[in-house]
């Protein structure tokens, strides 16, 4: 059963097209992520998607049914914002109860899923906080929750960790991970942070420009990108892109390589200074600049003793190389 | 405040520099009040004294009271005032709530037409106003009045609000529309509260006008059952003569109502004037 179907969407604001021809299908139960850079449309194809902007062109199903008509609240989602969005006027248990009280549900069903949503996300000693007496976490938590007592058809996150500090980041990171396992609901999810893709995703969907560049799990991805784009979005630190000819290779293509690919090695492909070394512990990321503006990023386990400064070769199995052309596309 | 900045210096020199702001600003308050107790003769001896036990005469507010329907005019200026500001605040929060939230056609026209009215003087249609009133038999009602007011006011209330309300979360909003809330609660509820600040500015800057306003009330509404505060006491000021001791009076009781409103609303208008620069 798909949860989520849409058909060739397409969104302008006056003259700017922001988003382009997008279809797109997400099966019941999976979690898929839309990953971008800031502006590429990702907000506005999820309030498409809830109904608080109308596509130009295009149509959204939500569980079979054609929703292009019908208002947000009636489309069975919930949907979880960055700025978490609580109403400042009601308490913790009136930020969550409001939109089944919209509904009419009966005071019972209130009641238990309440006590459901928060048993699960640890909230049952703020119920009668308001949102200023919580901390940042915490009224994420309560926006979380706000969503889950509906239990929707699909759930949307615009950004929902982007407000978080690190650390804090990570714990909702896997406490939403942990939702959608316990909830096996279907789940569309925003985000600029390749890492909460990563993490995350059953599915990930690559947006440039308002315009789907690949979609995939987040494996597949990785190891077979469709362009030079999604190469260069995906993994962390970021792929190394050379000019073929650097390395004895056709003119005009691009060679990207990932830094944990890269072994340093007297008798390399190329040489060049090593600009800086950043040690983290488990890794060591190594900047080797091999001159004309060209530096790749090394990334080796464990801990070395590399100095600035020093003159390296870097070597590379061909295998583990993509070559791009140059117009971005992969061409091996 | 930073302790390095606050040395006792700066603080003597602030706190004197306002004192004698509120002195200055103050006085003339001060003289009309206490010539208001006094007696013709006194005040035009010495206008500074405070009133002793020879110069102490209520005679001003006896006359205010005997003369015309002193608490009618009240009554009258209070009514047009309140109704005037609950209006202009409604109907320019609603507007400026649809100007800054809908996408709709002409939106920027329909922005820039409503600002219009903050550059002309509604008293340049004085006479317009007068045969519109006249067409519609609402010369010489309250009515008239509230409208009059309320159409100078909406302009600027329009402008001050929708620029505060274009800065009220989308999220919040939309979240309100997923909840299924509809636009009239979004906006009474999420919206309202939240602006709340910037209505008491603008309910602040309104008010003082209307309730001085001498114009609207003299050519609109003059007659007996109708007349304003400040109409009424015009009763007081002559040509050749001026009772200025019920004239003294009369202004010293008018100033309470408003000060009374302007404490209601003054918490609300200094968040106003510091939100932003005070997060
Ligand atoms: N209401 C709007 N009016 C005009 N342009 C908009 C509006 N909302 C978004 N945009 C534009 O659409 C583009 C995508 O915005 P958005 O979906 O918020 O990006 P993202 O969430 O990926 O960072 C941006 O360039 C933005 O300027
Ligand atoms: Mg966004």
């Amino acid at each position: 059963m798909t949860a989520l179907k849409l058909t060739n969407i397409c969104k302008s604001f006056g003259k700017v097209e922001v988003l382009r021809n997008i279809d797109l299908e997400v099966v019941e139960g999976e979690f898929v992520v839309f990953v971008g850079p800031s502006g590429c449309g990702k907000s506005t194809l999820l309030r498409v998607i809830a109904g608080l902007e109308d596509a130009t062109q295009g149509t959204v199903e939500i569980g079979g049914e054609i929703v292009n008509q019908v208002p947000p609240a009636k489309r069975g989602i919930a949907m979880v914002f960055q700025s978490y969005a609580l109403y400042p006027h009601l308490t913790v248990e009136g930020n969550m109860t409001l939109a089944l009280k919209q509904e009419g549900q009966s005071k019972d069903l209130i009641a238990e899923r309440v006590a459901m949503a928060s048993r699960m996300l640890s909230l049952e000693d703020y119920l009668a906080r308001r949102p200023s007496e919580l901390s940042g976490g915490q009224r994420q938590r309560v926006a979380i929750g706000r969503a889950i007592v509906r239990e929707p058809k699909l759930f949307l996150f615009d950004e929902p960790l982007s407000n978080l500090d690190a650390a804090l980041r990570m714990n909702t990171r896997i406490e939403i991970a942990r939702l959608h396992r316990q909830l096996h609901a279907s789940m569309v999810y925003v985000t600029h942070d390749q890492t909460e893709a990563m993490t995350l995703a059953d599915k990930i969907v690559v947006l440039r420009d308002g315009r789907v560049e690949q979609v995939g799990s987040p494996m597949e991805l990785y190891n077979n990108p469709a362009n030079q784009f999604v190469a260069g979005f995906l993994g962390a630190p970021s792929m190394n892109f050379l000019p073929a000819e650097r390395l004895g290779g056709a003119a005009g293509l691009t060679i990207g390589i990932r830094p944990e690919h890269i072994l340093l090695d007297g008798a390399g492909r190329a040489s060049g200074k090593v600009t800086h070394v950043e040690k983290l512990g488990g890794d060591t990321n190594v900047l080797v600049d091999l001159g004309d503006g060209c530096v790749v990023t090394v990334r080796l386990f464990r801990q070395h003793d590399v100095e600035t400064d020093s003159v390296v070769g870097i070597d590379f199995d061909e295998a583990d190389s993509f070559s791009f052309d140059s117009s971005g596309a992969r061409v091996s | 405040m930073n302790k390095a900045r606050r040395s006792p210096l700066n603080t003597a020199a602030a706190h004197a520099i306002l004192l004698t702001y509120t002195l200055i600003a103050l006085f003339p308050v001060f003289v009309i009040v206490i010539n208001s107790f006094k007696t013709r003769k006194a005040i035009f001896r010495e206008p500074l004294a405070l009133p002793s036990s020879e110069t102490f005469s209520t005679i001003g507010y006896e006359t205010v009271f005997k003369q015309g329907d002193f608490f009618l005019y009240f009554q009258n200026s209070m009514i047009v005032t309140v109704c005037s500001l609950f209006f202009i605040l409604l109907f320019g929060a609603m507007a400026a709530f649809a100007l800054a939230e809908y996408r709709f056609k002409g939106n920027t026209l329909m922005g820039l037409y409503l600002a219009l009215g903050i550059m002309i003087p509604i008293r340049i249609g004085t006479v317009a106003i007068l045969e519109m009133m006249v067409a519609t038999g609402l010369v010489n009602t309250l009515m008239a009045l509230i409208l009059v007011y309320t159409a100078q006011g909406l302009p600027l209330a329009v402008f001050i609000l929708s620029e505060f309300m274009k800065q009220v979360s989308d999220d919040l909003k939309n979240a309100g529309r997923i909840d299924g809330l509809s636009e009239y609660t979004i906006f009474f509820r999420l919206v309202v509260p939240l602006v709340r600040p910037a209505m008491a500015t603008v309910a602040v800057f309104n008010m003082i006008p209307i309730w001085n306003d001498l114009w609207f009330p003299l050519i609109l509404a003059p007659a007996e059952a109708t007349k304003t505060l400040t109409l009424g006491s015009q009763v007081f000021i002559g040509q050749f003569v001026t009772d200025w001791n019920a004239v003294l009076s009369a202004l010293s009781m008018a100033i309470l109502p408003v000060m009374i409103l302007y404490v209601i609303f003054s918490r609300q208008l200094i968040r106003g004037i510091t939100s932003g620069a005070v997060k």
